[in-house]
């Protein structure tokens, strides 16, 4: 009988997750414990159906050991697009419920719920899966070995982060939290990421070590980094002492300014090593690949991972300009995040560079274009952050919707378009497919999301300005000028032009949606490919 | 708080040095000469197959 482990594994989880909502303390552990117990019961019957009798000996496929485990990076391309359409949604739907406030429905789907909802559906649900799928397919390949700790391993981490996901969403909607920016889900979900990041580390760092090329890839320097920095992050943000083994409520172990610090020491680097060294793995892979030559200079490559690693792990302390926190670590914050131009320009122009003497595919092959803007957003957003991080900025641009600008050009412009690059680099190879569906939807999905992105970034930036000027608008007697109602009125039209800015990104994933699936299921559509000579051309005589 | 002050004096002395020691040895490192012809392998991994 196949699947005996999981099958097993999963019946006693949906008990476990049963006795934690029959003896839970407070009524929203009990409704997370449900959540649990349906969600594992369900999965429990799928694996049931997909049982195998064969007698003993006969059970398993052979297994290929010459080849890689792609089935687990499959699916992970089919995640990446799932989670990302549903991210996008619910940012428009956060977008329009504040030009809107009358699109809150509460408790559940009221703007404090829904907001941690999207930040952890693209961050850690698209962008997770996509550093997933991508880790797992570039190590096996730049190492020429399968991935390490066998399929079950693979399975395990991938299924494990699923079951996160839905665990951090059915929360927040219930209004479970521990109110960390970007850590937010409860004692209980943070152990059992652990769980599953160890998993990942070891299948990871496994394959590495049994690897048979000699020298290890960059990419995979970059994607190690990730796994190991996160795994710290995660672990030293949400050290906390639950008030109770079967309830939801927790404290952290630091207080005052010191978990402030802590807090942002992980969001920073959530950014710095979840959004950033994870997604340069993807760009030291998929762009050489994609454009057939190799990394333009791969001794910088090594230096700006090294310099990244120096450095981004200081920069938290910007965040908490002008509060508590001593003078020196906001000093220490600032000057480390710009020094930070230096390995975010040279890997910018590093990536850039290794299209350098094939220029032309950026006319005739749109994921090379896809690639192209990414890195240019790369370039872009941490040019923009690190002058913000100077206090005197800072004190313009903190808490208003610049920062939100900001984290959008970084977040939909370099993380959402290589991540788009590489799942279109990706799904004709893994399903052995020719080519995409069809080229053309890549190309208005190229032009939809970076349409969307100026036009999101651009209302931002006014707004954000507008906003932080109304903010300190003193009139000659020493009074402020606007009360904050007047400020959050004055930001309806940029609000509304937001969410069409988020329309349009959405629309671009939906005909990303679209054309994977096509491409999935098989079907090509007949078009004329970019940059190839039409068969009617004949050669002048 | 001597915990604290032990580990802020060892952060802004020697940790320091070892920290900018191992950096600059890095970069050094990646810059001598004849460090060239084994970054071209390197980065020629990816093309290798498929």
């Amino acid at each position: 009988m196949n699947n005996t482990i999981p099958v097993v594994a999963l019946t006693l989880g949906a008990f476990v997750a049963l006795l934690g909502a029959g003896f839970a303390n407070d009524s929203l552990f009990a409704a997370h414990m449900w959540v649990l117990f349906f969600t594992l019961t369900a999965f429990t019957i799928i694996l049931l159906r997909r049982v195998n009798f064969a007698p003993a000996g006969k059970v398993t496929k052979p297994v290929d050991r010459s080849g890689y485990f792609d089935e687990v990076v499959k699916y992970g391309a089919i995640a990446t697009t799932f989670w990302g359409v549903v991210g996008f949604l619910v940012g428009v739907v956060v977008a329009l419920q504040l030009a809107f406030p009358d699109l809150n429905f509460g408790p559940w789907f009221n703007f404090g719920r829904m907001r941690p909802l999207h930040t952890s559906a693209v961050i850690f649900a698209f962008g997770g899966n996509a550093l997933l799928c991508t880790s797992f397919y570039v190590v096996q390949r730049t190492s020429r070995a399968r991935l390490f700790g066998g399929d079950g391993l693979g399975w395990f981490v991938f299924w494990g982060y699923q079951l996160f996901i839905v665990m951090a969403a059915t929360g927040y909607l219930l209004g479970i939290t521990q109110g960390r920016e970007y850590a937010e889900p409860e004692w209980y979900v943070d152990l059992w990421l652990t769980v599953v990041w160890v998993a990942y580390l070891i299948a990871f760092l496994g394959t590495i070590l049994m690897r048979k090329e000699p020298h290890i890839y960059v990419a995979n320097w970059f994607y190690l980094a990730f796994i190991v920095t996160i795994a710290l992050l995660h672990v030293v943000n949400n050290l906390a002492i639950p008030v109770s083994f079967l309830g939801v409520k927790s404290y952290s172990v630091f207080s005052g300014v010191q978990d402030a610090l802590t807090q942002w020491w992980y969001g920073h680097n959530a950014v710095g090593f979840f959004l950033t060294a994870g997604f340069l793995g993807m760009m030291y892979y998929f762009v050489p690949k994609q454009a057939g030559r190799p990394v333009y200079s791969y001794r910088l490559s090594i230096i700006h991972f090294w310099a990244l690693i120096f450095m981004y792990i200081w920069a938290g302390p910007h965040h908490l300009h002008y509060t508590a926190l001593p003078d020196w670590a906001q000093t220490l914050g600032m000057v480390f995040s710009i020094m930070l131009w230096m390995p975010s320009w040279g890997g910018m122009i590093n990536g850039l560079m290794t299209l350098s003497g094939a220029w032309d595919k950026i006319r005739t092959d749109p994921i090379i274009r896809m690639m192209v803007i990414a890195i240019a957003f790369y370039g872009m957003s941490t040019f923009e952050g690190p002058m913000m991080s100077i206090k005197a900025v800072n004190s313009l641009s903190h808490y208003t919707e610049w920062t939100i600008g900001h984290v959008h050009s970084g977040a939909l412009g370099w993380v959402g378009m290589i991540s788009f690059g590489a799942v279109y680099f990706l799904v004709p190879k893994l399903w052995n497919r020719n080519r995409l569906y069809s080229l053309a939807m890549v190309n208005w999905h190229f032009w939809l999301a970076t349409l969307g992105i100026v036009v999101y970034a651009a209302v931002m930036w006014v707004a954000g300005v507008q906003q932080g000027l109304m903010w300190r608008e003193y009139d000659n007697q020493g009074f402020l000028v606007y009360s904050f109602a007047e400020t959050v009125a004055a930001m309806f039209p940029y609000y509304v032009l937001r969410a069409v800015g988020g329309l349009m990104y959405l629309a671009g994933s939906l005909i990303m949606a679209f054309n994977i699936t096509m491409t999935i299921l098989g079907y090509e559509r007949r078009e004329n490919v970019p940059g190839a000579i039409p068969a009617a051309l004949q050669p002048a005589e | 708080m001597e915990v604290y002050t032990a580990m802020r004096h060892f952060a802004d002395s020697w940790g320091l040095l070892a920290m900018a020691l191992f950096f600059v040895g890095s970069v050094l490192f990646v810059l001598r000469p004849g460090a060239k012809r084994s970054a071209q392998e390197a980065a020629s991994i990816p093309l290798k197959e498929d």
